[in-house]
């Protein structure tokens, strides 16, 4: 902790070459179309005061936060099942191995003909794009658990409740964060193609509203105020997680 | 409530490993009978693979997959508090030696009792230490703790002193007749080091090789002190070789326990 200073010295630094390197290259391409870093920020505050920046990064923010919950709830449970039983991983494998080959776009579009234009098509897509990524990580995770622990919680008689929480859960935890990066990641990549699709908020359609305007100093502004979310989470949820979680290791 | 220890009647027809992913079918164990008595300390050696250690699951109730029958006595009090310390110490890395140990009492840890236990066993300086910051005495003495923090009737101990150094063995093997003589509990220890049998037992169980069962008793009539003696360790070893090789079979109630 005594580096963090450093470290974020060192991350103020790199950020400022970027944005001196955008600002430059945006004097020299000198078009309408490449817009500098300070013309971009100014409008990424503008838009914040005027409320529409916050309201459909809102939309997105909670289309995300449903649609990475129901992900690992349920890919938990797919993979732990898989795992476990010898006929459920039988019968459930190609529909894993489909789903994780199967384009996101192609998943929101049928959803998307199949329930309307609708909140829940949207937050399907993003669902069952993660799903498969989860539950074949922790299905993995699951087949490592270590058999002497669980001989000696059973001897002990732990019951499941305690088992699980003192046994199993710490050796699946660096599978769940590495389910929750991977699966993060992808969502944050396919919740703006979703949106834009089909619904009517949300970054995604934001973006796609610029487009259509060619307004790219906007368009720029939108999607660094996505990114700077998604940085947030990294450094202020997923990192600090990952630290509290590897405490005990020497 | 002082424990109250229990006898255990052994009875194992046969113990089958079914073939998994390639590997043959074999027989653990078969026609294994021993009866232990209550508060007895029994040492039980035999050669590397005879089932040592699938006895002592079975007798845990880890394993059930076997044909015959066990038996606690007395019956009228349901399934015995077991305690059983592994070969290696089996602690979680993630939790700490104090949570390791309270972990197994569940809601009813009493703090005052953990904490006497802990400065008892010696672990209490390390209480706060994650296990793989222990050194591999101390991990045992934690696995130890663990064990007879349930206040067992049964202690299960499957070669717990194994890879230590001789010194740290030793003082390890004081503490637990030290421990065994202040909370009483029936002993079934497993080793492969007839010193360190002869050290504890009240009696030794050897077992044949694969499929195992009981070949020889030998009861150790002998003051802890005289023990360490190596000339009667030679003259026991020379006679447990003997018994081993008249390979009779024995029951319960024709071998009567002797104590000293």
């Amino acid at each position: 902790m005594a580096r963090f200073p450093a470290a974020f010295a060192e991350r103020a630094a790199s950020l400022l070459v970027i944005l001196t390197a955008w600002e430059v290259a945006a004097w020299l391409a000198h078009s309408r179309l490449f817009p500098g870093a300070g013309a971009v920020l100014a409008t990424l505050v503008d838009e914040a005061a005027r409320g529409d920046l916050l309201h459909h990064l809102g939309a997105t923010l909670v289309r995300v936060a449903i649609a990475f919950a129901l992900a690992m709830a349920l890919g938990t449970a797919i993979g732990l099942a898989m795992a476990r039983s010898r006929a459920v991983d039988t019968l459930l494998d190609s529909g894993v191995v489909l789903l994780l080959n199967l384009p996101a776009l192609v998943i929101a579009v049928l959803l998307y003909v199949w329930l309307g234009l609708t909140e829940a098509a949207a937050i399907g897509a993003v669902t069952l794009s993660k799903l498969p990524t989860v539950a074949v990580t922790l299905r993995e995770g699951t087949r490592t658990l270590d058999r002497d622990l669980a001989d000696m919680a059973r001897s002990f008689h732990f019951g499941v409740w305690r088992t699980w929480r003192h046994v199993t859960l710490p050796q699946l935890s660096p599978f769940f964060l590495v389910a929750s990066r991977t699966g993060l990641a992808l969502i944050w990549k396919i919740v703006l193609v979703v949106e834009l699709l089909g619904r009517p908020d949300g970054i995604g359609y934001a973006i796609q509203v610029f487009f259509q305007l060619f307004d790219i100093r906007r368009l720029i502004a939108y999607a660094l105020a996505f990114v700077a979310v998604v940085l947030a989470v990294e450094w202020g949820v997923l990192q600090p997680l990952e630290r509290r979680l590897a405490r005990w290791r020497r | 409530m002082a424990p109250v220890t229990v006898g255990i009647t052994i009875d194992i027809r046969e113990k089958r490993y079914a073939g998994q992913s390639g590997a043959r079918p074999r027989t653990a164990l078969r026609d294994l009978r021993a009866c232990v008595a209550p508060s007895e300390f029994c040492v039980i050696t035999g050669p590397s693979g005879c089932g040592k250690t699938t006895l002592l699951n079975i007798i845990a109730g880890l394993d059930r997959n076997f044909a015959g029958a066990l038996s606690f006595e007395p019956s009228d009090r349901g399934a015995p508090r077991i305690g059983y310390v592994f070969q290696s110490p089996r602690l979680l890395p993630w939790r700490t030696v104090r949570e390791n140990v309270a972990l197994v009492l569940g809601r009813n840890a009493d703090p005052v009792e953990l904490e006497g236990l802990l400065s008892d066993i010696g672990v209490a300086d390390v209480a706060d230490a994650y296990p793989a910051q222990l050194s591999g005495g101390m991990a045992r003495r934690a696995a130890l703790a663990r064990a007879f923090a349930i206040a067992p009737d049964l202690l299960l101990m499957d070669e717990p002193f194994l890879s230590l150094d001789a010194a740290a063995a030793d003082r390890l093997r004081s503490l637990l007749l030290h421990l065994v003589s202040t909370r009483p509990a029936t002993v079934l220890f497993v080793t492969h080091d007839l010193a360190e049998a002869v050290e504890l037992a009240d009696r030794i169980l050897v077992l044949s090789p694969a499929p195992g069962r009981v070949v020889a008793e030998m009861p150790i009539a002998l003051a802890r002190t005289e023990r360490r003696d190596p000339d009667m360790l030679t003259m026991l070893r020379a006679k447990l070789a003997r018994l081993g090789d008249h390979a009779r079979p024995l029951g319960c109630s024709t071998d009567p326990v002797a104590f000293p």
